[in-house]
């Protein structure tokens, strides 16, 4: 347990190659975009992050579930483990989408639809982690935060929708189209390879992280049977 | 240690009130209720004694069903501690120093809530015939607000009345109340009893749980330190064995003398 | 019949709560100043102009329903609390839904009866007419109030047993009803500057939705919240 098992060392190791060449490609291969110029590059990296925090939260929400039937505080390590690296992920989305926005349109925050969701996203799973930290005990905060792993992701699309109604029904749609059936095949597959790359590194992060939450459970293990015999 | 349960004989009509092993229960890294057993028949009232922080409130509430064990199980009234909540929850009456009172609400209005939530007609006799009983008919109107601690007691006692539970539990039941109230709660308690029902009592208060107990289970830091059934046993050394075992954590006696043996 | 059990449990706990709150009367009468309160300090904020004021309006009108509707379910638990009556909810044998189903329609109602009283101040101060388009204000007023108290029920029953509990419900609830908060400032937008509610038809189907789901959902989870 105190050290990373072989398969995570293994992950991480694909993830590290993947991104390497999907970064590398990104920011040093493909021709700089016609319109925006070099900092277009940054999409590579967003769109990555994007699918990898979704997809986070998509596997907290699962482990969410499976606690409040199993009550297995396995499920509940692999739903705290995946929500801060979906936090993490979604401050890199917010990051470089920002980065993008002052670039293109010389300001660091638009109201943009989907760097709104984000940020929303963003805030609700920021609250998930504050309220797993405001419990008594870590029962409580496992039961919490199942409850709220599960309001959170439901969430999600309503959010969407309604912020894209918002934004629409405005002004015309800023929404940052770096994907489209218009996109040059090779930009495609570095896009695909760069999500790939930070799904890898999710999943790395992930396991990391569990191993950590397990560690946690288990030094409260020792403590407890120290205690007893006192 | 052969458990509570050893040489006990149960009655095929009804199952134990309380038949539980090994109840566990872990806050973060505090424990606080080590491995308990505990039995109770039907008829009978245990006692709880121990100093404050012994787990005698935590064991009443994994027992009512409030708090769920992080290990042990068992039964009481017959249905599984874990799944069976429900139905454990139908027959038992909790009276502890917290009174799960509506401060806002008139006796009669808050003995009319408690009955409609457990499915029980709130007609005007019933709850008038439970308020006189336990002698609260003419402040019957008043917000609870304004009763002292002995009628809240009482009212408490009152919404017992209107659903008969067959297990009590009953947590530190005599603080700060008044001879009346006193009489009219042992007076209950021997009542239930009475019927066949069965009463969890927990208190430091050693006098007054010899008075209703049959059976005194010392506790000390979430562990069951010595077992004593009452009969031959005085006052007296009840207080001797409580100041051994439960204040000051001697060890039971490796030879098993009639006096341990439950 | 279970489902009789149910309505009368679901209401036994709404009539409690109602009860206790018009002799306690701590939560409406906090309520109500705040509205005022906020009322007048947009008004403050955003300068005499009066037909800034009337572009705002409705997301006004909204802010004062929400922050004044948060108050109130902050308080939803108060009593349970003070009386230490939640252990007492949980030893009470039957469904956990009715129990939230009780809770939910009174703070519905209480929500509710604010905004009753805010609304014509509202339109006093800020000289509106609502009385043409006062049917589709108050549907819109209603399908966002449910939306905002379904989860906020919730919420509030796992906030109460928290530390620095004021902050928590407000930092978790809001970012969940943002569609509530956009759909409701926008259909009651449409319906004072303009086209009415034709005009907004996909909004209210957004607020339907997000009431249906929540409706569904909360309940279930309320189980979870209360028992360990």
């Amino acid at each position: 347990m105190t050290r990373p098992l072989v398969i995570t060392r293994l992950v991480g190791a694909l993830a590290g190659a993947v991104l390497a060449v999907g970064l590398g490609l990104a920011f040093f291969v493909v021709p700089p975009d016609a319109v925006q110029g070099e900092v277009q590059r940054i999409m590579y990296l967003h769109l990555g992050a994007v699918a990898a925090a979704y997809f986070a939260f998509f596997v907290t929400l699962l482990a969410s579930v499976l606690y409040l039937r199993k009550r297995d505080l396995r499920a509940d390590a692999v739903a705290v483990a995946s929500a801060e690296v979906g936090v993490l992920f979604t401050g890199v989305v917010l990051a470089s989408g920002s980065i993008w926005g002052k670039s293109t349109w010389g300001v660091w925050w638009t109201w943009d639809a989907r760097l709104t969701l984000t940020a929303i996203t963003f805030m609700i799973y920021v609250g998930y982690l504050m309220l797993r930290a405001f419990a008594e005990e870590p029962q409580a905060a496992a039961r919490y935060g199942a409850v709220l792993g599960v309001l959170g992701f439901l969430a999600i699309p309503l959010n969407h929708f309604a912020v894209q109604w918002w934004r629409t029904l405005h002004q015309p749609s800023s929404i940052i189209r770096a994907g489209g059936p218009s996109m040059d095949p090779f930009m495609l597959t570095v896009v695909l390879v760069n999500v790939c790359g930070m799904l890898l590194l999710y999943g790395y992060l992930l396991l990391e992280r569990f191993r950590l939450e397990r560690i946690r459970h288990q030094t409260l293990q020792l403590r407890l049977t120290r205690g007893r015999r006192g | 240690m052969l458990g509570d349960a050893a040489g006990r004989q149960e009655t095929r009509e009804s199952p134990p009130a309380v038949d539980v092993q090994g109840l566990t229960k872990v806050f973060g890294s505090t424990l606080a209720l080590d491995a308990v057993d505990l039995f109770a028949g039907c008829g009978e009232v245990v006692a709880l004694l121990g100093p404050n922080g012994a787990g005698k409130t935590t064991l009443l509430k994994l027992l009512s069903t409030a708090l769920k064990p992080s290990a042990g199980g068992g039964r009481i009234l017959g249905e599984d501690l874990l799944t069976g909540r429900d139905p454990i929850r139908r027959r038992i009456g909790m009276i502890s120093h917290n009174h799960h009172l509506y401060e806002e609400l008139t006796a009669e209005e808050n003995l009319r809530f408690a009955a409609t939530m457990r499915g029980i007609r709130p007609d005007r006799g019933r709850i008038r015939k439970a308020l006189a009983d336990v002698g609260l008919a003419t402040q019957a109107a008043w917000k609870v607000r304004t009763y002292s601690t002995g009628m809240k007691r009482r009212l408490v006692i009152g919404k017992m009345l209107l659903f008969d539970p067959d297990l009590l539990f009953l947590d530190e039941p005599h603080n700060t109340l008044d001879q009346a109230a006193i009489a009219l709660l042992n007076g209950y308690v021997a009542s239930v009893k009475a019927r066949g029902g069965s009463a969890i009592v927990a208190t430091h208060n050693l006098s007054r749980a010899y008075d209703m107990a049959d059976r005194f289970v010392l506790m000390r830091e979430g562990a069951v330190a010595r077992r004593v059934e009452k009969r031959d046993l005085s006052m007296e050394q009840l207080r001797t064995l409580y100041t051994r075992h439960a204040e000051n954590g001697e060890e039971e006696p490796r030879v098993e003398s009639l006096e341990s043996r439950v | 019949m279970v489902v009789a059990e149910v309505m009368r449990r679901t209401w036994a706990m709404t009539w409690k709560d109602v009860r206790v709150e018009l002799r306690a009367r701590e939560r409406m009468n906090a309520m109500l100043f705040f509205a005022g309160l906020v009322l007048f300090i947009f008004n403050f904020a955003l300068g005499p102009d009066l037909e800034k004021l009337r572009d705002a309006a409705p997301g006004l009108l909204w802010l004062a329903f929400l922050f004044t509707g948060m108050l109130g379910l902050g308080r939803s638990f108060q009593a349970e609390r003070e009386n230490e009556c939640f252990e007492e909810l949980l030893l009470t044998p039957g469904d956990r839904e009715s129990l939230y189903f009780g809770k939910l329609a009174g703070n519905i109602l209480f929500m509710v009866m604010a905004e009753i009283l805010i609304l014509p101040l509202f339109a006093i101060l800020y000289n509106l007419d609502i009385w043409g388009r006062l049917p589709g204000l108050v549907l819109v007023a209603v399908l966002g109030t449910v939306g905002f108290s379904t989860i906020g029920t919730l919420l509030a029953a796992m906030t109460a047993h928290l530390r620095a509990r004021e902050v928590m419900l407000p930092l978790l609830l809001f970012p969940l009803t943002v569609p509530v908060i956009l759909g409701s400032v926008r259909a009651t937008e449409a319906l004072l500057n303009g086209p009415g509610l034709v005009e907004v038809g996909h909004w209210l189907k957004l607020l339907v939705g997000f009431d249906v789901v929540f409706l569904v959902v909360c309940p279930l989870l309320f189980e979870f919240v209360l028992e360990e």
